[in-house]
């Protein structure tokens, strides 16, 4: 009888020390990153650089701007592990099936936030969620918000843009997956489904018992930091270096011109521009704080972020097993359409 | 004679789940055939929604993300 008991004791303890590891590393991430500028300042201030000259302004950025974001990610990513611990895609299938259009776009896309979802798996999900009874435009929904709002581009841009940009970036990201989804189901379109998919009968898988513990959820978060981090940091220096050239070089009149509110067609070329670039979310960021620090406006680059992030040339490849060529033009359109409305609504409202 | 399928369409995490089983099943000593199944249909037939899955005898033990060493070996001596 003892047995059980001194072993949820060490779980206990455990735990224990896992909390109070997560409370010391927090005080710690917080002492350390208030004082970068400083020290970014310090570094600059020993190199033979003219001060205020275009390059020690890029490089006070790109040393700031570094340990800064790598700091921020590894912080998000961490959170947004644990976050992502309380879903899986069995149990966000067994919610949404059934679920009637409208309400069900709703929900699917903002399960797509949460939803731990890598783009290799997005067969296995599309098949299993249309068989399983999650009408199309539904599983749509779920299929666009999930890249598009990437938690990661939403925890950097909350950190380096402010709440205002994250907040719209989440709102208009999550409309735009709704309308979208939903305009896909309205179009009646299961017929442009490869022939396999609509025969397929997936077998009913349980959703697994949620049997998490706080430590299986810390280790979840710290795996994904890992995992994530150790993935993308060479993006974020090119991105960063980037944002650093565009801070240092490019001259505000120059930006505001091409990407200004004015510019009618600069919503567009954003666009297009955005659709065969592919970037990792996070190695973007760096760049859209630099841009708009520089007077560019908020919806064309809102518009060419999205665009980056949410219509990506692979996963169309991917998506193609499943989907026709048809269906895939449609689900292209439909999602472009929707981030240039998205860019012109927020120029309109922000100029 | 254990029956084990590896669910995935070949990306790394599905070869690295592959390498996890046959490696925790030579450990155990145990004899069992490996499969890797890269068909989609044949995929979806065990409904699971994410890659890599581990299908055992038939039953689905795994789907999603590498799964932990431990329990790999856990579900091949069940």
């Amino acid at each position: 009888m003892n047995v059980p008991v001194t072993s949820l004791r060490q779980v206990g303890k455990s735990q224990a020390a896992w909390f109070a590891g997560v409370a010391v590393a927090l005080v710690a991430w917080f002492a350390i990153y208030g004082q970068l500028p400083a020290l970014a300042r310090w570094l600059v201030a020993r190199m033979p650089i003219e001060q205020g000259s275009p390059l020690m302004t890029s490089i006070e950025f790109f040393f700031y701007d570094t340990p800064k974001v790598l700091m921020l990610l590894t912080l998000v990513v961490f959170a947004m592990g644990v976050v992502r611990s309380f879903f899986s895609p069995e149990r966000t299938r067994a919610l949404l099936a059934g679920k009637r259009e409208g309400l069900g776009n709703i929900a699917a896309a903002h399960l797509g936030v949460v939803t731990p979802f890598c783009s290799c798996s997005a067969v296995p999900l599309f098949v299993g969620f249309v068989s399983a009874g999650v009408p199309l435009g539904v599983t749509f929904s779920f299929l666009i918000a999930a890249p598009m709002i990437n938690e990661v581009a939403l925890g950097l841009l909350f950190a380096l843009v402010g709440w205002k940009v994250a907040l719209t970036y989440l709102v208009f990201g999550l409309s735009v997956a709704i309308v979208a989804g939903w305009v896909i189901g309205r179009l009646h379109l299961e017929g442009w489904l490869e022939p396999w998919v609509r025969e397929v009968r997936a077998g009913a898988l349980e959703p697994e018992a949620d049997h998490c513990t706080w430590i299986d959820r810390f280790e979840a978060g710290w795996d994904a930091v890992k995992e994530i981090v150790g993935k993308v940091w060479i993006w974020l220096i090119a991105g960063i270096g980037a944002g650093a050239f565009i801070h240092g070089y490019v001259p505000a009149t120059l930006l505001s011109g091409i990407m200004g509110g004015n510019a009618w067609w600069s919503v567009p070329a954003a666009v297009v521009v955005g659709i065969p670039l592919y970037s990792n979310a996070a190695g973007i960021i760096p760049v859209v704080e630099a841009l708009l620090s520089k007077g560019a406006a908020l919806g064309t680059v809102l518009a060419f972020m999205m665009s980056v992030i949410a219509l990506s040339l692979p996963e169309m490849i991917i998506l193609r097993k499943v989907l026709s060529l048809k269906l895939i033009a449609v689900f292209i359109a439909v999602v472009a359409l929707g981030i240039l409305g998205v860019g012109y609504l927020f120029n309109a409202l922000y100029s | 004679m254990k029956d084990v399928k590896v669910l995935g369409p070949g990306c790394k995490r599905c070869q690295a789940t592959q390498a996890m089983v046959e490696a925790a099943a030579r450990d155990l000593g145990l004899e069992v055939a490996v499969e890797k199944v890269t068909d989609y249909a044949e995929m979806a037939k065990y409904g699971i929604l994410a890659t890599p899955g581990i299908v055992i005898d038939g039953k689905v033990v795994h789907s999603g993300g590498l799964p932990r060493e431990e329990d790999v070996r856990r579900w091949l001596q069940a």
